[in-house]
């Protein structure tokens, strides 16, 4: 009996390393397991090599392994480029038929996906669901929760093909069970759901963040097609009439962000993701959205660069710039999920706060959070309700001598939308008078900056999201990150927990909340951060803002996540 | 009651120099505004930078003055949100053929009910004086001392290729001629723009008041405006002759 397993799923692009992952992920869940699944894949359509990962586990997971209990290989280069990642004992899956082998090495088992597809269905296009049959009968999944999961992924193909994914599927399923080392990768019992109970969800980053613009009330959604972010477009755009979001294609990131502002201006909640790149192009628009106090929320999914970089893989080298990319000085806001949950809640925050403070507020994520899949509790939209801090159409009928920018103790002017009142009203990007004309007076530049800045720095400070801290306390070491390794810092901080380890994530990281690092590591024996960049940006910023001083960093710059066994093994020699 | 342009003036001082075409083209606006109808709390002038940009601030409207080049995302963007609003954007040739091109070839396609006013005085006069996109070749300035070698851009060519449903030019010092085709292009259903030809007084000294007044011609009763090789060869027409009025309408779905 196994209390986890890893499963790696590989091929060609264009194979259908997705299909099975997806399928699985909802067989693993149904049957009442937890997961963590994501995906690696080139900038490509068809041919090179992609993998889908998926760690099954009876407990709660948070991040990829190293080492792969089973590795389903769907072509022969496959083989050759993950038979190293093989843990010891596991299991390698191919057709041998397809991937002209003369001879199977030991760990090697051969599935005939091409005969088997043929035979049963008479076609080649089943191999996937015999895959999909062959894990869950390794790993001892009932297989009443295949044919459901099957049922539901093609419900919209026919009868006929429906039947035939089952039919192959069921092979796929024998096969595995008939495997000698079954034993080994059989799942101990997962968890029974109350029926009554909400059921857990499978979230990943892009699902977390579409789904809460959509409960926040986003009305307007513009963005240019950049991976890792274009999945947030597609999903909002599918729900898009059914929740009346305009959903608008820009020709450009210059024009996706313009159009938000526009669109906000105009009393919409707005929003727009890119990647880094077009994060680059958005500056402008994020210091227009500083100087007009346009509130807007801007994603950016990282991915390495500079410049087209890696398209389709992680880092986290974005962090200096989003601080403080646009020019001028201004408030804003920039939050870093560690996970789909935290992304999912921070982004409906993210809507409040902008509208509040009447800022650019932007959420830091990367492909590695986008595209990471883990069993999430049920969602709970009350927990932020819909705050738009703007005067409503009732009150807008009592408005008298409106000034767009009229100063205030907060730095905060209420907030009317053009049109819902009888007067009319001016924005500048412009320095500009209260009324929201041009002016170049100093004095007046002077009020607009400490409005803009200073005013508002000192609410947002009051509510900054505290970093989440665990074990700090008299440990040996602490480990400290932001954005996507969060998963990892907490199950380093579980494995070795024997040996005093803690970690500090941060979930925002400007304004940097300079008061509880400050509380929760100026004791701090040893800090290691953890980053997925060149030079600890984190760690950088840390100290610029607090002085503290980290003692090592734990970077990762290729391009791919950190693995829990690689973090452990750099982490241990320190303790 | 009926409106009159002093109904859209609005209190903010005029920072343009005496004599410069913008104050043609903030009178026709105004008058057009005026004949119009619609409440100033309902209507939306969205600009983005150079001299022509600093017009809504002189109009009792709402405004949105923004960046450079950007006037036409966030008039869609603001369009698409709230529908109701009549979206009129004032910009330059710098602005919106320069900085801004890539928004309005795709600003075109889109069709959004807006109408774009461009202020086209062949010259960037808010940084003194280089070459814009539609400067004839051969204009000296400061930054091309031996000429303009690039072509000169024909704007309503290029809106008419890229889909345009209406497309006007007119001539700043004709304030009444201006306001009728302003006015017609805010009552067109769809994306509408109106190329105005206008003398900057400081930094343009090649085409002038005299200069556009000896080569411009009005359409008359027997152009048809719907007819969209006609447009194209009128679009092109630059030089000893050049017309003004509704070189193209013809109706087409707008989206909002």
């Amino acid at each position: 009996m196994a209390h986890e397993v890893s499963i790696r799923i590989t091929g060609e692009a264009g194979q259908g390393t997705q299909t099975i992952g997806d399928v699985l992920c909802r067989v693993f869940k149904a049957a009442g397991y937890h997961l963590f699944a994501y995906q690696d894949f080139m900038s490509r359509i068809r041919g090179g090599n992609n993998f889908f990962e998926i760690r099954v586990s009876t407990r709660p997971v948070h991040s990829p392994r190293h080492k792969q209990d089973l590795i389903l290989c769907l072509d022969k280069a496959s083989v050759d480029i993950h038979k190293k990642d093989l843990a010891t004992d596991g299991i390698l899956f191919l057709d041998r038929a397809a991937s002209k082998l003369a001879a199977l090495e030991e760990p090697m088992f051969d599935v005939g996906f091409d005969e088997i597809s043929m035979r049963i269905a008479n076609d080649r296009l089943y191999i996937n669901s015999i895959a999909c049959g062959l894990i869950a009968g390794v790993t001892g999944i009932d297989f009443s929760i295949v044919t459901q999961s099957l049922k539901e992924v093609f419900a919209r193909k026919s009868e006929a093909v429906i039947q035939n994914n089952i039919n192959t599927s069921r092979a796929g399923f024998e096969l595995g069970m008939e495997n000698p080392h079954k034993e080994m990768f059989t799942l101990a019992p997962g968890a029974k759901y109350d029926p009554m109970a909400h059921a857990p969800l499978l979230l990943d980053g892009s699902e977390a963040i579409a789904s809460a613009a959509i409960q926040a009330g986003c009305g307007f959604y513009s963005a240019y097609p950049m991976s890792p972010s274009t999945n947030i477009m597609n999903i909002i755009a599918g729900r898009s009439a059914q929740h009346h979001i305009v959903v608008e294609q820009a020709e450009d990131e210059i024009a996706a962000v313009n159009m938000a502002i526009g669109a906000s201006f105009a009393g919409s909640r707005a929003m727009t993701s890119t990647s880094g790149g077009g994060f680059c192009l958005m500056a402008e628009g994020v210091s227009l959205a500083g100087m007009t106090e346009t509130p807007i929320v801007i994603v950016d999914a990282q991915r390495p660069g500079p410049a087209t970089g890696f398209p389709t893989r992680t880092e986290q080298a974005d962090l200096d710039f989003v601080i403080s990319a646009g020019h001028g000085e201004f408030a804003r806001v920039v939050y870093a999920p560690g996970s789909p949950e935290q992304a999912y809640y921070l982004t409906m925050q993210a809507f409040n706060i902008a509208d509040k403070y009447q800022i650019p507020v932007i959420i830091l994520t990367d492909q590695f959070l986008q595209d990471s899949i883990v069993d999430t509790a049920a969602l709970d939209p009350g927990r932020i309700p819909v705050a738009r801090y703007v005067i409503s159409k009732q009150e807008s009928a009592k408005i008298s001598g409106y000034k767009r920018y009229a100063l205030t103790d907060t730095g905060i002017s209420p907030r009317a939308i053009p049109s819902w009142f009888d007067e009319v009203m001016y924005a500048d990007s412009d320095e500009h008078t209260e009324e929201g004309h041009i002016t170049e007076d100093a004095a007046m530049r002077k009020q607009m900056v400490q409005k803009r800045l200073h005013k508002k720095l000192h609410g947002l400070l009051s509510e900054i999201e505290k970093p989440t801290a665990v074990n700090v306390e008299n440990a040996d070491v602490i480990l400290l990150g932001f954005g996507s390794t969060l998963g990892i810092l907490q199950e380093t901080t579980q494995a070795l927990e024997k040996r005093k380890v803690g970690f500090v994530h941060l979930s925002q990281v400007w304004p940097f909340p300079s008061n509880e690092m400050l509380r929760l590591l100026s004791d701090a024996r040893m800090i290691i951060s953890i980053e997925n960049n060149a030079q600890g940006q984190l760690a950088k910023l840390l100290r610029r803002e607090t002085g503290i001083k980290v003692s090592k960093s734990i970077l990762k710059y290729d391009g791919r996540p950190f693995c829990l066994d690689c973090v452990i093994d750099i982490v241990k020699p320190e303790l | 009651m009926a409106m009159t342009a002093n109904d859209f003036t609005s209190n903010d001082p005029i920072a343009w120099c005496p004599g410069c075409g913008n104050f043609g083209i903030l009178t026709s606006l105004k008058l057009a505004l005026a004949r119009l109808g619609t409440q100033p709390k309902d209507l939306l002038l969205v600009s983005g930078i150079g001299q022509a940009a600093k017009m809504p601030h002189y109009i009792k409207a709402n405004c949105f003055n923004g960046l450079h080049g950007r006037s036409l995302p966030v008039a869609a963007g603001a369009k698409m949100a709230n529908p109701n609003l009549t979206i009129i954007v004032t910009t330059g040739d710098g602005d919106c053929y320069g900085e801004g091109g890539n928004h309005l070839i795709h600003n075109i396609r889109r069709n959004l009910d807006i109408t774009v006013i461009v202020c086209d005085n062949q010259i960037y006069g808010l940084t003194k004086g280089q070459a814009s996109p539609t400067s004839d070749p051969g204009m000296v300035t400061k930054v091309q001392p031996e000429g303009v070698s690039a072509q000169h851009l024909q704007p309503l060519a290029l809106a008419l290729a890229a889909g345009a449903g209406f497309v006007a030019r007119g001539f700043s010092q004709d304030t009444n001629h201006l306001a009728g085709l302003i006015l017609a292009a805010i009552k067109y259903k769809g994306f509408s723009l109106v190329d105005v030809l206008q003398p900057c007084v400081s930094f343009n000294k090649v085409n002038t008041y005299d200069w556009y007044s000896k080569r411009v011609y009005k359409l008359d009763a027997s152009y048809k405006p719907t007819d969209l090789n006609a447009a194209f060869a009128r679009s092109l027409e630059w030089g000893d002759r050049i017309p003004i009025g509704v070189i193209y309408s013809r109706d087409k779905p707008a989206r909002v």
